[in-house]
Formats: C-alpha cells, sequence, structure tokens
C-alpha cells in the first residue's frame, strides 16, 4: 500500500516536472511570426505530397496481433517458473515440467504456424 | 510511507534524488558517447568547453532552453505536447524500483533536540517484492511516447517512426520477457532482494545431480548459471531502447529522423533522457540479475560494513551504514557504467538492419532461441536436483 502510495506521489512529481519542462521551454523561447509555410510538416524542403492520413501497411497490424498472442502465452511462464523449484523440491519434477511442456509445444506449433503463414514477411 | 514525518520526507527525497541522478547522468553518457565515437572515428570530439568538454551538454542545455518553440500544423496538441512527458516517465519509474544499493539500518539518534529512529531505508524508490514484474511492466509503456509523438506531429515521417518503432519494441519484448524466465526459475523468486542475496559474498555453487559442486575463484552471479538467456536479454534490450543496431525508428536515410522530425529544443532532449533512461533500467536489470547487483565479488556485505565501522572515517554506527550504502552504490554505478559504454561502443561498431530481418531476428531467431533457453533451464533444474 505505502509503495503504491511512492510510486502514484512518483509518477506525479515526474509529470509535473515534464510539464514545467515543456512550459519552461516554449516560453523561454523567441516568437517569430506565423508563417504557414514554416509551419508545414517536414518533407526535404519541399511542399508535402502526403499526409500523415495516409494509409499505412497491415503488416504492424497484424504484429501487433501477434504480440498481444504471444505476451500473454509468456506472461502465463512467469506464476510457472516462480513455482517450479518448489515442485521439483517435492519430486514432482516431471509432472510440473511435463504441464507446461503442453503449454510449450502449442507455443512452438503457434510460432511455426505464424512462420508457415507468412505473417511475419515483410516486403 | 513511513512512520513519522522525518521517514516520509527521507523517502520522497529518495525518489527525486534517483530521478535527478538518472537525468545528471544523461549529460556524462551523451558526452562519452561523443567522445568515444570521435576516438573511434580518429577525432576529437567536443574539447573545447571546460575540462575535456565536460561542460559542452550544460551549454547545450541551456541553449535548448532558449529555442524557439515549434508546433507543426494540424498537429494535436496534447499528444505533442505530452510525448516527450512520456518518454521521461516509464524510464524514471522503472530506475526507482531497481535497489541500487545496501539497504540502510539506522540505529536510533538524537537530531536538533528530537529522538529519531530506528529506521530502515532501501536505496530505493518503492519496492512492491515482485520487482522485476513492475519493472517489465512500467518500461514497456516507453512505446506510448513514440506512438503519441508520431501521432500528434501530422508528418509522414513522424508517423512511419512510430510504427516501426512500436513494432520493433513489441517484437523484441517477447524474447526479452521469455529470457527472464529461465533465471527465475533458477532464483525462484521475483523480489530483486532475494535475486542479489543469493549473489552476494557466495562461490559460485550448483547443485549436480545431487551433489552441491563449489568453484570457490569464482562469484555466485546468475551468468554463470544462464549464460544464453543474459545474451538474449542483453541482445533484445539493445531492441528496446532503440540503440543501433536496431535503430530503425530514426533511420534518417529513409525517415529523416523518425518520430522525433518535429520536435527541436528542451522537448527533443527530453526523448533522449528517456532514451539513456531505459539504457540505464537495461544495464542495472543486466547488472541485478547476472552480476550480482550491487555486490562485491566474493566479499560478503558484512566484511565491508565491518571495515568501514572499524575505520576512524565513521565515528557513529549510522555513519558507517551510510557509507556502506554510498560504496555499494558506487559499485552498482561502476557496474551499470561498464554497460553502459558497452552500449555507446556496439552502437559504433554495427551496421544498421534492414528492417525485414529486424523482424525476422526477433521472430524467428531470438524468440525460439528464448524458448530453447527456458525448457533447456527448466529440464536440467529438473534433472540435476535429486528430491529432499
Amino acid at each position: 500500500m505505502s509503495s503504491l502510495l511512492a510510486f502514484l506521489i512518483f509518477v506525479a512529481i515526474l509529470a509535473g516536472f515534464g510539464a514545467f519542462l515543456i512550459i519552461l521551454s516554449s516560453s523561454l523561447g523567441p516568437r517569430p511570426k506565423p508563417n504557414p509555410a514554416r509551419d508545414m510538416p517536414y518533407e526535404s524542403g519541399v511542399a508535402g505530397t502526403e499526409t500523415a492520413e495516409s494509409r499505412i501497411s497491415v503488416k504492424f497490424y497484424l504484429t501487433a496481433i501477434l504480440f498481444i498472442i504471444f505476451d500473454i502465452e509468456i506472461i502465463f511462464m512467469y506464476p510457472w517458473a516462480l513455482t517450479f523449484m518448489d515442485f521439483v523440491k517435492q519430486g514432482n519434477g516431471m509432472y510440473i515440467l511435463g504441464s507446461m511442456g503442453i503449454f510449450i509445444v502449442l507455443f512452438v506449433v503457434g510460432l511455426i504456424w505464424e512462420v508457415k503463414s507468412k505473417a511475419l514477411e515483410w516486403h | 510511507m513511513g512512520k513519522d514525518t522525518f521517514e516520509i520526507v527521507v523517502n520522497i527525497l529518495k525518489m527525486l534524488v534517483i530521478f535527478l541522478v538518472m537525468v545528471q547522468l544523461v549529460p556524462v553518457l551523451v558526452w562519452l558517447e561523443r567522445r568515444v565515437s570521435a576516438f573511434m572515428q580518429n577525432r576529437y570530439g567536443p574539447n573545447r568547453v571546460g575540462p575535456l568538454g565536460l561542460i559542452q551538454l550544460l551549454a547545450d542545455a541551456v541553449k535548448f532552453l532558449f529555442k524557439e518553440p515549434f508546433f507543426p500544423a494540424k498537429g494535436m496538441a496534447v499528444m505533442y505536447y505530452g510525448a516527450p512527458i512520456m518518454a521521461l516517465i516509464p524510464g524514471a519509474l522503472a530506475l526507482a524500483a531497481i535497489p541500487l544499493g545496501l539497504p540502510l539500518h539506522l540505529e536510533p539518534f538524537t537530531w536538533l533536540g528530537h529522538d529519531f529512529g530506528p529506521y530502515d531505508f532501501l536505496i530505493q524508490g518503492y519496492d512492491f517484492g515482485v520487482g522485476i514484474v513492475v519493472v517489465l511492466g512500467v518500461s514497456s509503456l516507453g512505446a506510448y511516447s513514440l506512438l503519441m509523438a508520431g501521432w500528434g506531429s501530422s508528418n509522414k515521417y513522424s508517423l512511419l517512426g512510430a510504427l516501426r518503432a512500436s513494432a520493433q519494441m513489441v517484437s523484441y519484448e517477447l524474447a526479452l520477457g521469455l529470457s527472464l524466465v529461465g533465471i527465475l526459475m533458477i532464483f525462484n523468486t521475483f523480489s530483486f532482494y532475494e535475486i542479489i542475496n543469493q549473489q552476494v559474498g557466495l562461490p559460485l555453487s550448483f547443485n549436480f545431480f545431487g551433489n552441491v559442486t563449489t568453484i570457490s575463484w569464482l562469484p555466485n552471479w546468475g551468468i554463470f548459471f544462464n549464460p544464453l538467456g543474459a545474451l538474449i536479454f542483453f541482445c533484445a534490450s539493445f531492441a528496446e531502447t532503440n540503440r543501433l543496431p536496431f535503430d530503425l525508428p530514426e533511420a534518417e536515410g529513409e525517415l529523416v529522423a523518425g518520430f522525433h522530425t518535429e520536435y527541436g529544443g528542451f522537448a527533443l532532449l527530453m526523448f533522449y533522457i528517456g532514451e539513456y533512461g531505459h539504457m540505464m533500467v537495461a544495464s542495472a536489470l543486466m547488472v541485478t540479475f547476472y552480476f550480482g547487483g550491487y555486490s562485491l565479488p566474493l566479499v560478503p556485505t558484512e566484511v565491508v560494513h565491518n571495515w568501514i565501522a572499524s575505520g576512524s572515517l565513521a565515528s557513529h554506527p549510522n555513519w558507517a551504514a551510510l557509507l556502506t550504502s554510498l560504496l555499494f552504490f558506487v559499485v552498482l554505478l561502476v557496474k551499470v557504467l561498464l554497460f553502459l559504454l558497452i552500449y555507446i561502443w556496439v552502437r559504433w561498431t554495427l551496421p544498421r538492419f534492414r528492417y525485414d530481418q529486424l523482424m525476422d531476428l526477433g521472430w524467428k531467431t531470438m524468440l525460439p532461441w528464448a524458448l530453447f533457453n527456458t525448457v533447456l533451464t527448466a529440464v536440467w533444474l529438473a534433472l540435476s536436483h535429486k528430491p529432499a
């Protein structure tokens, strides 16, 4: 509980410090007259040909979805890793190894399927 | 937070000091980066402002403060200004969750006519007891800062850089998270203090089919138990911090400057503070898991404490405890700086990957190797331990 309080206080301190720096730096600098040519998004010195709203590759979306699936699978291994030695010391090493082995086989099959289906190919 | 005002004030000051140490290390690291790169490229680097050019970055920071504030047309203000703040937060939060020195025990003492103590302070912002989970969870929030910067700038280069960065960070986070499972199995805990206590002052000893084998001239460090995991963790941390050879988000040949194309002045500097902060977190984790944390190899902390307490420097036991904690903080700092030096060394040695090579390396090479490391560790532990 007190750790959480310290954590939240630290978040507030950091956010306040960051906001202070942004406000300080934007109030100290010179303010020239507004100039539409200068305020344009950077495009190698010529007028912009493409805006940020243009289409982007669906691969990024696919990568994010795959990340979520695999990350959740990895999260499941953390409690398993924590209790592993307790089972081994009780003589149940093969049981904990086998039960996670099934899960890891599923993980590997998923990874192989993902590679075979060319979900990770970038062109 | 604490029992009385003194303890609460110290605990809040502690977090501020950790944050300031992080922020103050950034100019030193930037200076180191420029000097090392200069020496590697047979030139001088910054050497005019102050001794060895050390004041250069201070001058730069002051100059950054007085830069013209720029806001791109069609940009989104909340995200554009929020991104540098968001860059600052995760690195500092994660660093404050890592133990940076020996816990400090203060005997009761009298100060300004009031009685205080006894106190126990951790050289750490806060301890949740599940250490590594908090650090991994908080430090991966760094991807939001890049996405906010890319989206809020309303520039195609920024957006592409941010998307690349986030895809790369999430891909390597898998290998990063999985590479730690092996070492967690060996130490059998999530708590940083228990992990460090298993490595402090002991010679290397492992269970070999029921016989405990001891090698007296090696410290009991995690690197000897799980070298493959350490290698994968270190490689993945390069990608997590967007450092070369994985700095695709800011590949200047393709994307101008990536997600921070539209930034300048102090906002740009805040992205750098975030990046170096993440490097410090990765190095500190590397040291904590694999290189004994704040401890000296083969020397128990009690020996150091007794040595300091017996000297003439520390007249009071509290001063001895304080000096011991400070000494171990310096030990950790030296270890972390060595790893940061490796980061800089690698940056100026290796060329950048192509984007498809980068994703292939993350998904098809490092993730299977991390999984192999996990399975290997599990099988080894299950077979080599005879049940009691």
